[in-house]
């Protein structure tokens, strides 16, 4: 392969967002008639350097080159005018257009005010489903249609405009395993037309069973680009987790007391299924696997805001009833959400406010909020959690990541809670800050708290918690105690593939 | 039973039913209901709002709204009125082209600070709403064009016929209609004003330029406004500042939703419109014959919005039900 013009060559391409560089210097050739699968963690900068290509984002530095010409992308639309299409996980269309109008919006022929040829639009549209051999009815407008099938359109539309590079991001996840049979015959057929794929998965197993090329991304960086064949799973996930740990991370003994909170046979369809644990007293329990596993689905039912459907919760050994997230807070419970932007923060809210939102009863007895109160409350937690700030009274929205984490956490020690639920909590601070969080947390421990810590963050998992839960695809995959835990047992655990091969 | 479901399930079928039904209840009650008299006065009373809601639709399907159309009508009718008043000697029909044109002006206006100001554009018509009323009274100097100085071929318009004894105001109405019918369904312009109703974030990354097709839709819902406010001179003789297309937004927006429109964008057909608009037309109608005062109408219109729209809820949740049971 090596031997022929690259149809894609990509030369130094790095990306910055704001002044975080989230890919650098990225070299990469892909042929026409490959699969070429891009694989790395959460964050490891596949997703940036796909959408680079789809012209969705614009490199800060680097060049690309089509079949040896340079290009410029302004945009998706520009992309696919070059024959680039982006098949998204959730395809991007529009519901109210029916299927034959989604496959030939965009394709920019003729004058914005030139007739729709509606009858060639139609024949046209069923000609590329018979050619991908799926059945849809043309004639429906996009919403009714399953994901799958919506994927076979946005597939068909890089037909349509003779797609030479098709890419599909995390395509299977929502798919059953009949219809990614499906996906990879048409796949196969595209590339052995001379097309070039580029599939990216977390399933190991569907890339090999479909690729024939493998470029390994971490921390930003192209680790290794080897055809399939030359690498084991082993090696694979090592390339993909191979950040040394770091030392700073130390859990703090506690006394582990008696159990917290229980969950016991948790499911809610489409979710998760069958989850059973248990946190005690003073212990740290992670809940690793990869996004989209499923780990904030189960915080979230456990905190009442989308309740499982079957199972039981138990705090303190009692089952209880929690319907919405005021019954959590009354049994004790708190969740610190992973979007703290959209779920956590009043932006607009002064900091005090912020801290106080928790316990109104505290700082407002008989309804009159007293001021003296909420600020003596807040100065505390300021103090306590070693907040940076200017003024009590700023919007907290003026904090850094970090900070603004703080004093969420700070509004939930105020509930005094018995579990805390921490989810993702160090995503997007400081690396400063980040072990600040760490003391914290295993302060908390020792303070006799339950902590369920959810993080994609492996060393993270590993340095602090006296146990790892994994959960794969809704599942829970394994109870790993923090003796035998290390990077390549969770991976293990959270890669579906692997999992198999080692119930196998 | 599935078919009926499904045809049901149709917007345009649904409200057609209620209008045959209202007719029905109404006919019972009051027999002359059912001539031919009546279908006149329905017409009658319609082309205005028609006009106006083909323009809305475009605006709400592009999931926008625009509610200053009742004081476009009003300032573009007064500003003609006024050529008329002070030049009588001009060709009357320029009256036309000034009118469309002061109205495309100010739909503009409203479009331009939807997208280049990225205001959201039920605040910014509240705000142009009130604005373009107060010019009327600024420019008019809160006087009225008295029946003398509107041209008489132009209130002709309201009463003679080209053809069935049809006036040529209900001429105009139906020929926008089929216009705007035209040009959503048969251009690729009105195809992109439903795409980016429909999904307003992957409508840039198809290429539809978002700005662009945003200014249109209320250049043309002021454009039709503006040609709504010369019929208004028309039909009814004068062009008061305070009564002249007041209230019009109100009509015309509850026939775009009676008439299926989405007001979430994306959805719904010149045909539901129209039926929409008919719905209205009928209620107005049976009305006076009910011997139901001027002074409750308001309440009733209001209610037969939310009745209607009650009804079409639960028949399309029927639909929905239905459709799915049969995938599955």
């Amino acid at each position: 392969m090596p031997d022929a013009v690259p149809l894609i060559a990509a030369r130094g391409i790095s990306k910055q967002f704001a002044a975080i560089e989230v890919l650098r210097d990225v070299d990469l050739d892909l042929f026409p008639g490959e699969i070429h699968a891009l694989l790395g963690e959460n964050g490891a900068g596949k997703s940036t350097f796909a959408k680079i290509l789809a012209g969705v984002h614009r490199p800060s530095r680097g060049t690309l080159a089509l079949a040896g010409e340079p290009i410029e992308l302004a945009s998706p639309h520009a992309a696919q005018r070059r024959g680039i299409t982006l098949i998204h996980q959730e395809p991007i269309s529009f519901p109210d257009l029916s299927v034959a109008e989604n496959l030939v919006l965009g394709r920019g022929d003729g004058s914005l005010l030139g007739r729709v040829p509606w009858a060639e639009m139609t024949r046209e549209a069923r000609r590329l489903m018979d050619l991908l051999g799926v059945r849809i009815d043309v004639t429906l407008p996009m919403r009714g249609l399953s994901i799958a099938d919506q994927q076979m359109v946005e597939i068909a539309r890089a037909l349509a405009s003779d797609s030479r590079l098709i890419i599909m991001d995390e395509p299977t996840a929502p798919l059953t395993p009949k219809e990614v049979e499906t996906l990879f015959t048409i796949a196969r057929r595209l590339r052995d037309e001379g097309r070039t794929i580029i599939f990216i998965s977390h399933r190991l197993e569907e890339v090999r069973a479909l690729c024939d090329r493998v470029t390994i991304f971490r921390d930003g960086a192209r680790i290794e680009t080897a055809p399939i064949e030359a690498l084991s799973d082993a090696d694979i996930i090592r390339l993909m987790i191979g950040r040394p740990l770091k030392e700073y991370m130390h859990k703090e003994k506690a006394t582990i007391g008696a159990v917290a909170l229980a969950v016991e046979n948790l499911s809610l369809p489409g979710y998760f299924s069958d989850i059973s644990f248990e946190v005690r007293a003073g212990e740290i329990v992670g809940l690793g696997g990869l996004v989209g596993a499923g780990r904030t689905d189960v915080a979230r039912a456990i905190f009442g805001i989308a309740p499982a459907e079957s199972g039981r919760v138990l705090v303190e050994g009692r089952p209880v009833t929690i319907a919405e997230p005021s019954d959590a807070i009354a049994l004790g419970l708190a969740f610190v959400p992973e979007d703290r932007a959209v779920a956590g923060i009043f932006r607009s809210l002064s900091v005090e406010q912020n801290i106080s939102a928790a316990v109104p009863a505290k700082i407002a007895p008989g309804g009159v909020i007293r001021r003296s109160v909420e600020r003596a409350l807040a100065m505390d937690a300021v103090k306590r959690l070693r907040i940076r700030l200017a003024s009590l009274r700023q919007p907290i929205g003026e904090l850094s990541g970090g900070n603004q984490q703080k004093a969420i956490l700070a509004r939930w020690l105020l509930t005094d809670p018995k579990v805390l639920i921490l989810d993702e909590p160090t995503r997007g601070i400081d690396i400063g800050v980040k072990a600040e969080f760490y003391d914290m947390i295993g302060e908390l421990a020792a303070s006799g708290r339950a902590i369920l810590l959810i993080s994609s963050e492996l060393p993270e998992l590993l340095a602090l918690c006296d146990r790892i839960l994994v959960m794969a695809e809704g599942r829970l995959t394994a109870d790993i105690p923090r003796a035998e835990a290390s990077q390549e047992v969770v991976m293990s655990a959270a890669v579906p593939r692997v999992r198999e091969a080692a119930a196998a | 039973m599935t078919t009926i479901r499904s045809i049901l399930g149709r917007r345009e079928a649904g409200i057609f039913v209620m209008i045959v039904l209202f007719a029905i209840a109404v006919g019972i009650a009051k027999p002359q209901f059912l001539t031919l008299n009546s279908l006149r006065i329905v017409l009658l009373l319609v082309p205005l709002i028609l006009i106006g809601a083909m323009g809305q639709m475009l605006v709400i399907l592009a999931r926008h709204v625009d509610l200053s159309i009742g004081s476009v009508l009003g300032f573009s009718a007064m500003v003609t009125g006024m050529m008329f008043r002070y030049h009588p000697e001009i060709w009357w029909p320029l009256g036309f082209l000034l009118s469309v044109g002061i109205g495309a002006g100010l739909g503009l206006l409203n479009g331009v600070l939807v997208t280049v100001f990225r205001l959201p554009a039920i605040i910014v018509t509240l705000g142009t709403l009130n604005l373009y009323r107060g010019l009327t009274y600024i420019v008019s100097d809160a006087r009225q064009i008295d029946r003398q100085y509107v041209p008489s071929a132009l209130k002709a318009m309201s009463q003679t016929s080209p053809i069935f004894g049809i006036p040529w105001i209900i001429f105009i109405s139906f020929a926008v209609v089929f216009a705007t019918w035209w040009f959503l369904m048969h251009t690729r312009l009105g195809r992109q004003i439903y795409a980016l109703g429909s999904n307003p974030v992957a409508a840039p990354l198809r290429g539809i330029d978002v700005t662009g097709v945003t200014l249109l839709v209320f250049t043309i819902s002021g454009a039709l406004s503006g040609l709504a406010g010369i019929l208004y001179a028309s039909r009814w003789g004068f062009v008061n500042p305070s009564n002249t297309g007041a209230g019009f937004e109100f009509q015309v927006i509850a026939a775009v939703v009676i008439g299926g429109v989405s007001i979430n964008g994306g959805v719904g057909t010149v045909l539901g419109t129209f039926f929409g608009v008919i719905l209205l037309g009928c209620v107005a109608a049976a009305l006076p014959l009910l011997g139901i005062a001027g002074t409750t109408q308001n309440a009733i219109y209001g209610a037969v919005i939310i009745v209607a729209l009650l009804i079409d809820r639960t028949v399309r949740r029927q639909g929905v039900k239905s459709l799915a049971r049969a995938r599955a």
